[in-house]
């Protein structure tokens, strides 16, 4: 399938390329300027109770025009390549300049640089037919389908593609080719009025990669165990309610250092531009360097070098080579998660993260690959640690609040530990706590073994509102004295 | 911004190059939006966001695909792009099955909607927010331009859905997480209505000042203004309200549709599209009808059904669209002057704002979220304290329920600030709500 710029240079009737005509559009007499062209292709599949749902393809491509002059700041999204579409967003971007010049905050231009990179792929997404990826699917939903009590199921196989260019009018030049592959299943059991889900990892089983990543999940082999478990899910108790350890899988933890560590060490929450929509941080510019984030224990990296996650990249949207960084080490707090322009305005260390969720869109602080580094206990090492306690699977409800501080949390599933071991099946397992404490109650990291490379697709922020995807890996992990509790049904 | 002659001339264009027993099902959604970011008063982030997107569905028989394209506005281009689409469908289409469940209308009308754009240059809205934030901390957003939606049938079908509209969702902060939120949309700005809301945003600021009280966890009375109660449905309208999630046990409704759990008498909820500001027609051509009750008198009546759904579960569409998600809900107001709602209140939470909703248990409707911006400690009617945020944890049928004691006799239109992929055109009419015993848990 030809992408739709191939298909805007055809249609434009011009021999130059269309990186010519962008950096011929770049204007010379502001400080500096930007386009940033995004090119999208992805395709949806889905069989829902074995009937194959609407398939779904997308192709999308424009550009965002960024021009910095005298302090002031304009952005201008189009998607119309043509000569003078360029020029009308060029205008439009120095006009929004020009009006910020006296009533904006000052922002210098960041510095950019020049280079690629491309998502690691070992078999092309296309070098398994189309018939195939159905086949896969269906064969999925029929063993999600295997109990009358099953009455919901869906398999899905998504995929993206993804090519950004990025030029300045300094000369930088960034090119960088993503491919990512979004994999789901979900089985829903129903017995009168109680109802039990269980999904494959919430949507988490996801990175870049080509069809080698579905073998690499365990994609075709999962069915069967969601579906299983949701059906054990039904008679199992409820959530004990109490003060306990509570040991969470990696695909609960993601979700953890989402929200109550990457989220409040974003610098723009620090400097105040997501007040009125996604919070502000009980984080602040004068504890890097010395606040106990958490334990000893507690290691989190910025890494969007781990090949194959979700979030990896060469340079975020301003330019910025992205390079591995700790946030936190042994438990102090060493940086935040800012780009170029956020760490120029607070005067905070941060990494390469500002990022645009598409071409219409501009950059603003975002995660990225986010992971806790692992310890050097074994999974059973864990277990056996635990007198009285839950081990908890795959989030299902998340909510805290606007200074990322007091959480409340639910899983899937649950199961008890008693006297070293894992036990009962428990179903509807929530927990709760505040940030600034439960980091500090960690106290059992899981080693090698226990990590995994996951990552959130839908992280949503900003105004106007981007939804972008952030990566996370982590080991199991063990918390103490965690207030724990059922549902009331 | 792509008016409705071009859309209807690139589907034309497409329509005549289908062959056979073809039909081509076009929608389009497109904005120009002029955004301004505003922190501490002054300009964060500002631009504008111009862009189009033709949804193209190429249906032969029960086979169908679809598929979703970007416009450029340069007609040669585009017409390019929509030629090398309907070849990726006809291709795609060969390999799949049948779709028992396809269902589109064959026998539409059309319609024509594009209203005035009055909504101010983006330079003098900017002189009122900045004249009105003075040397305050105001952060926000300002949102303006038009939006339309599309939707053709090669069957001859034409409908056009045009409106341009301002929307300033902004806050006032006077210290950490002590603020005042407010918001202003419409079609026309008016310096009064906005001199009003930044008024009742300055006498929140002030109360504010008073220093803020932590309260234990524990039941409260408590009044949930409009804004509160519009976060908490707006939980309850992700897959609460469509056919599809209550015939598969999925509704955060479920002890209403297969129990006998029951709201309040005084509880009426709607879909009640003639009086939003979203296109009365979908994605399969089907036009949404005035309204459709979701729940009367406290009981659950109807739900919304995507025609995909209708065939599915064998039943008639009303309009939904395939998320079966409500666009303009609506809660009818009661019998309790809104003007009184502090001196009913007595002594309790006055709650500005609900944030970050989520379901702790979804069968049961039970819902979890956080008091956020202005909330107070009420006491003979007259605020006493701001309180510092708290964790509520409670069901539909406890606030909404057994617990509410009474909604206010005014509903209070908020218009969607939201901004996802395109700019939202949803929105709420929703009443205070004054509730006893509130859970709080944290």
């Amino acid at each position: 399938m030809q992408s739709i710029l191939e298909t805007a240079a055809q249609a434009a009737g011009t021999t130059a390329t269309l990186e010519d005509r962008l950096r011929q559009a770049l204007p010379t007499d502001v400080d500096e300027a930007s386009i940033r062209l995004w090119d999208e292709q992805s395709e949806s599949l889905s069989v829902r109770q074995g009937q194959l749902e609407p398939v779904t393809n997308q192709f999308d491509a424009g550009v965002m025009v960024t021009v910095w002059h005298n302090g002031g700041l304009g952005y201008a999204a189009t998607a119309d390549l043509t000569d003078a579409g360029l020029r009308n967003a060029v205008d439009r971007a120095r006009h929004w300049a020009e009006v910020t010049v006296d009533t904006g905050v000052r922002v210098e231009a960041p510095t950019a640089q020049s280079g690629n990179y491309a998502s690691p792929v070992a078999v092309e997404w296309d070098e398994m037919p189309l018939n195939d990826r159905l086949d896969l699917l269906h064969r999925q939903s029929a063993l999600l389908s295997v109990d009358p009590r099953i009455v919901a199921s869906h398999a899905g196989l998504s995929r993206r593609n993804v090519d950004s260019l990025l030029l300045t009018s300094s000369g930088a030049r960034v090119e960088q080719q993503f491919r990512f592959v979004y994999p789901s299943l979900s089985a829903t059991a129903a017995e009168g009025t109680q109802v039990q889900t269980r999904t494959f990892g919430r949507n988490s089983y996801c990175g870049q990669g080509g069809v080698e990543l579905l073998g690499h999940y365990g994609f075709g082999d999962a069915a069967s165990l969601v579906a299983e478990q949701a059906l054990d899910l039904l008679s199992a108790p409820n959530c004990p309610t109490g003060t306990m350890d509570v040991l969470l899988a990696p695909d609960q933890m993601i979700l953890q250092i989402h929200e109550s560590i990457g989220h409040p060490l974003e610098l723009d929450r620090m400097l105040g531009d997501e007040r009125n929509y996604a919070g502000t941080s009980f984080v602040t510019s004068d504890m890097f360097g010395s606040y106990q984030y958490g334990s000893e224990l507690l290691n989190v990296t910025f890494d969007p070098t781990v090949s194959g996650q979700l979030a990896s990249y060469g340079f975020d949207d301003e330019g910025t080579p992205a390079q591995r960084q700790h946030l936190i080490e042994n438990g102090v707090l060493k940086r935040g998660l800012g780009g170029a322009t956020s760490q120029r305005r607070s005067g905070v260390d941060g990494v390469a993260n500002s990022r645009a969720c598409s071409w219409n869109r501009p950059p603003i602080d975002r995660m990225a690959n986010l992971n806790i580094e692992p310890g050097d206990q074994s999974f059973a090492d864990l277990v056996a640690s635990v007198e009285r306690g839950v081990y908890l699977e795959t989030n299902n409800s998340w909510s805290i609040d606007d200074s990322r501080n007091k959480f409340q949390f639910s899983c899937e599933y649950g199961r008890l530990i008693e006297d070293g071991e894992l036990t009962t099946v428990i179903r509807n397992p929530s927990y709760r706590g505040v940030s600034a404490n439960f980091w500090r109650n960690l106290k059992g990291v899981g080693n090698a073994d226990t990590w995994k490379v996951m990552g959130t697709p839908n992280c949503g922020k900003g105004e106007l509102n981007q939804m972008i995807g952030t990566g996370h890996a982590s080991p199991t992990c063990l918390f103490g004295d965690i207030s724990v509790f059922g549902a009331q049904s | 911004m792509i008016d409705s002659t071009y859309f209807n001339e690139l589907s034309d264009g497409a329509k005549k190059s289908l062959t056979g027993e073809e039909v081509l099902l076009s929608t389009f959604k497109g904005e120009s939006t002029d955004f301004m970011r505003f922190n501490n008063g002054d300009v964060r982030q500002a631009g504008t966001v111009t862009q189009g997107t033709m949804d193209l569905q190429l249906i032969a028989g029960r086979r169908h695909g679809s598929s979703s394209v970007t416009l450029s506005g340069d007609a040669e281009t585009d017409r390019h792009r929509v030629r090398q689409m309907l070849s990726v469908l006809r291709e795609q289409r060969s390999r799949l099955p049948e779709d028992p469940y396809l269902l589109f209308n064959t026998e539409g009308s059309s319609s024509f909607f594009v209203g005035d754009d009055t909504t101010p240059a983006p330079e003098d809205a900017l002189g009122h927010i900045q004249t009105a934030a003075g040397n305050r901390d105001l952060v926000g957003i300002y949102t303006a331009g038009s939006t339309a939606t599309g939707f053709a049938s090669s069957l001859g079908q034409q409908n056009w859905f045009q409106t341009s509209t301002f929307n300033f969702d902004w806050t006032f902060y006077l210290r950490a997480d002590k603020a005042a939120k407010n918001g202003y949309a419409g079609l026309t700005w008016d310096d009064d209505v906005f001199a009003d809301k930044v008024n009742w945003s300055l006498r929140q600021l002030e109360a504010l000042k008073r220093p803020a009280i932590d309260l234990d966890p524990g039941a409260y009375r408590s009044y949930l203004t409009p804004s509160a109660m519009q976060e908490f449905l707006d939980l309850i309208s992700w897959g609460g309200f469509g056919l599809e999630s209550h015939r598969t046990k999925q509704t955060s409704l479920l002890h209403m549709v297969d129990g006998d759990a029951t709201l309040d008498a005084s509880v009426t909820i709607s879909e009640d599209t003639a009086n939003g500001v979203a296109a009365n027609f979908q994605e399969q051509g089907f036009m949404r009808p005035d309204e459709v009750v979701l729940i009367d008198a406290g009981a659950y009546k109807d739900t919304l059904v995507s025609p995909r759904s209708a065939m599915e579960f064998d039943a008639e569409t009303n309009g939904a669209s395939s998320s079966e998600s409500p666009l303009s809900l609506a809660v009818a107001p009661g019998d309790a002057e809104t003007a009184t709602a502090m001196e009913r209140l007595g002594a309790g939470l006055f709650v500005g704002n609900l944030w970050y909703t989520n379901f702790s248990d979804r069968p049961a409707c039970r819902v979890t979220g956080m008091t956020r911006f202005a909330t107070f400690w009420v006491q003979d009617g007259e605020i006493v304290a701001p309180v510092n945020v708290l964790r509520f944890d409670d069901t539909i049928y406890n606030l909404l329920g057994a617990n509410l004691e009474a909604l206010d006799d005014t509903a209070e239109i908020v218009l969607d600030a939201g901004s996802y992929e395109n700019r939202s055109n949803s929105s709420f009419r929703v009443p205070g709500a004054l509730v006893n015993n509130m859970r709080f848990t944290l």
